[in-house]
């Protein structure tokens, strides 16, 4: 017998066993579910999937009587709209931040102990703050997304900077280059594909900002409607708009990577050379 | 007699009590070609530095044409080094036209249309003298060793440097492309009349390809505090054509 480590699964196995762990959770969700349901047909805590299927189709494609909108969509744009707006902002925030602090030392002195600091104190605890500035509308969410991501981005494009060799830095001024032409030529396109790595690890976090500000003030979108309906305990909602927000963050994260993928081949290939 | 075009002058360089190099004294004419040899860490890449605007000296005076050698990288010394010379999300040829594009497009750094078919045109032809054609169009991750250094050399070429600053170019590659590279160098060193300082740790290739090796060493040593004296030129030689044919046949023929 080989050792335990040595042992790997051929790529059809690998994928079986991959999938394995879902198939499972499904079969014990709908075992328990069932059992549940013959005991108390009003039972509201496992729904069948059924139910959750007439909730989803309720809310996504019938109009609602309040309002005739089509209230999952319409859950669904709001959120997402907020999410790109806080990213989009956080990430230019953070590109121009990290960049110039991680190649400038004269913006580097005076901007990189603020951003360290600033990058400590929890967004969540400044969410009164922004809701007192702002108000309860837009803006307020998306400065929060902005406030809870930016630091993180700025920090990791800073620190992609300095790791790009000197050497580069010394033979584009060989090559006669300003630092405006270093700035576009050399640093900008190297750091363009670590900004897309460092977006799709902070997605996650947007996220949760997301549906943390839309379950204190709002009323719509994907982290409100959850929060609302737990009040009548309508997991047969809940559950369905969870998995959607999992397989948004999902698709965003591939869509990401395979942007990256395509975009800058000499990132994913190869070295510093 | 030309007046010298480089002048060292009493020159040291500590880096806080680390005395690296101390009293050089030297004079370098235009078009001479400089190898340096020495043990680790004796301080050559720190004189290449100095000789590029990357460090001050500590004492003394580095003159180029009389006056204080600028103190920052410009395009009238260029230099290749070990590693890391080339860039790696330009292609081969955008490697090369990037300091045309650095010095007829100040606003953008980018050339179009016209204007940057014609720099492709003289890149183009610098390729083709280094051996590099076929690889025009491919990135740095996908050249070899030695390609990538060709590629290092013409992109340092093309704005037709005085000086050319070579720190161990050739230290990564195989014997045999190390060779193929040395005829490039002394080729290259001729056409574009370069006055060349290049650092190596292999004395035959010191040899081969100079017209004068410098050998680092310390002259005075303390074993207590290493740190204590710096190392300084302690050989000069010229290299004559004689003991390079000879030296050629020892180890090439
Ligand atoms: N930036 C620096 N700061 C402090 N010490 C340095 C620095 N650069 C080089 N040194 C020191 O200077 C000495 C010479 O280094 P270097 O010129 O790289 O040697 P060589 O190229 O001959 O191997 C070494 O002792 C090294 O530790
Ligand atoms: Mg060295």
């Amino acid at each position: 017998m080989r050792r335990l480590i040595n042992l790997k699964p051929s790529r059809s196995v690998g994928v079986m066993l991959g999938l394995l762990p879902f198939a499972l959770i499904v079969i014990i969700y709908i075992a328990a579910s069932d059992k549940r349901l013959a005991e108390n047909p009003d039972d509201r805590l496992l729904p069948s999937f059924t139910q959750m299927g007439e909730a989803v189709e309720r809310l996504a494609f019938e109009p609602s009587r309040r309002t005739g909108e089509y209230v999952f969509w319409e859950d669904t744009k709001s959120s997402l709209q907020r999410l790109g707006l806080g990213i989009g902002i956080a990430a230019l925030i953070g590109f121009s931040i990290g960049t110039l602090t991680g190649s400038i030392p004269l913006v580097n002195s005076p901007l990189s102990p603020l951003l360290t600091v600033i990058s400590l104190v929890p967004p969540l605890a400044l969410l009164p703050i922004l809701f007192i500035v702002f108000g309860l509308g837009e803006l307020a969410k998306v400065a929060l997304i902005v406030i809870g991501v930016a630091p993180f981005i700025a920090r990791d494009i800073q620190r992609s900077a300095q790791e790009i060799p000197t050497e580069q830095l010394v033979k584009a001024q060989t090559l006669g280059a300003s630092t405006w032409h270093i700035l576009l030529r050399v640093l900008i396109p190297q750091l363009t594909p670590r900004l897309i790595a460092a977006v799709r690890l902070s997605l996650g976090t947007g996220w949760l900002f997301l549906i943390a500000a839309e379950a204190i003030a709002s009323t719509d979108g994907l982290g409100y409607r959850i929060f609302l309906v737990r009040r009548y305990m309508s997991m047969d909602i809940i559950l369905p708009y969870v998995a959607w927000i999992t397989f948004l963050a999902f698709l965003f994260d591939w869509l990401l990577a395979q942007l990256s993928r395509k975009a800058f081949p000499w990132h994913h290939q190869g070295g510093k050379a | 007699m030309s007046a010298p075009m480089i002048e060292v002058k009493n020159l040291w360089k500590e880096y806080g009590n680390n005395v690296v190099l101390e009293r050089m004294n030297l004079q370098v004419k235009a078009g001479e070609f400089i190898t340096m040899v020495g043990a680790s860490g004796c301080g050559k890449s720190t004189f290449l530095k100095m000789l590029l605007g990357m460090e001050e000296p500590t004492r003394g005076q580095l003159l180029l044409d009389g006056k204080p050698i600028p103190n920052e990288p410009d395009q009238a010394r260029g230099i290749v080094f070990q590693q890391y010379s080339v860039f790696p999300h330009l292609s081969v040829e955008q490697n090369v036209i990037l300091a045309r594009e650095f010095e007829r497009s100040p606003l953008l750094g980018k050339l179009f249309g016209r204007a940057r078919r014609e720099v492709l045109e003289e890149a183009r032809a610098l390729l083709a003298k280094v051996g590099l054609s076929h690889a025009a169009k491919q990135y740095p991750h996908e050249l070899s060793g030695g390609m990538r250094q060709r590629l290092a050399i013409a992109q340092a070429l093309i704005r037709r440097p005085r000086i050319l600053l070579l720190d161990e170019p050739f230290g990564a590659l195989d014997p045999g492309i190390r060779k193929d590279m040395h005829t490039l160098v002394h080729q290259l060193w001729q056409e574009h009349e370069l006055t060349v300082f290049m650092v190596t740790h292999d004395i035959s290739e010191g040899f081969a390809l100079g017209t004068r090796l410098w050998v680092f060493d310390k002259l005075r040593r303390d074993d207590q505090a290493p740190e204590a004296y710096g190392a300084n030129i302690t050989y000069d030689l010229p290299v004559n054509r004689e003991s390079l044919a000879q030296l050629k046949e020892r180890d090439y023929g």
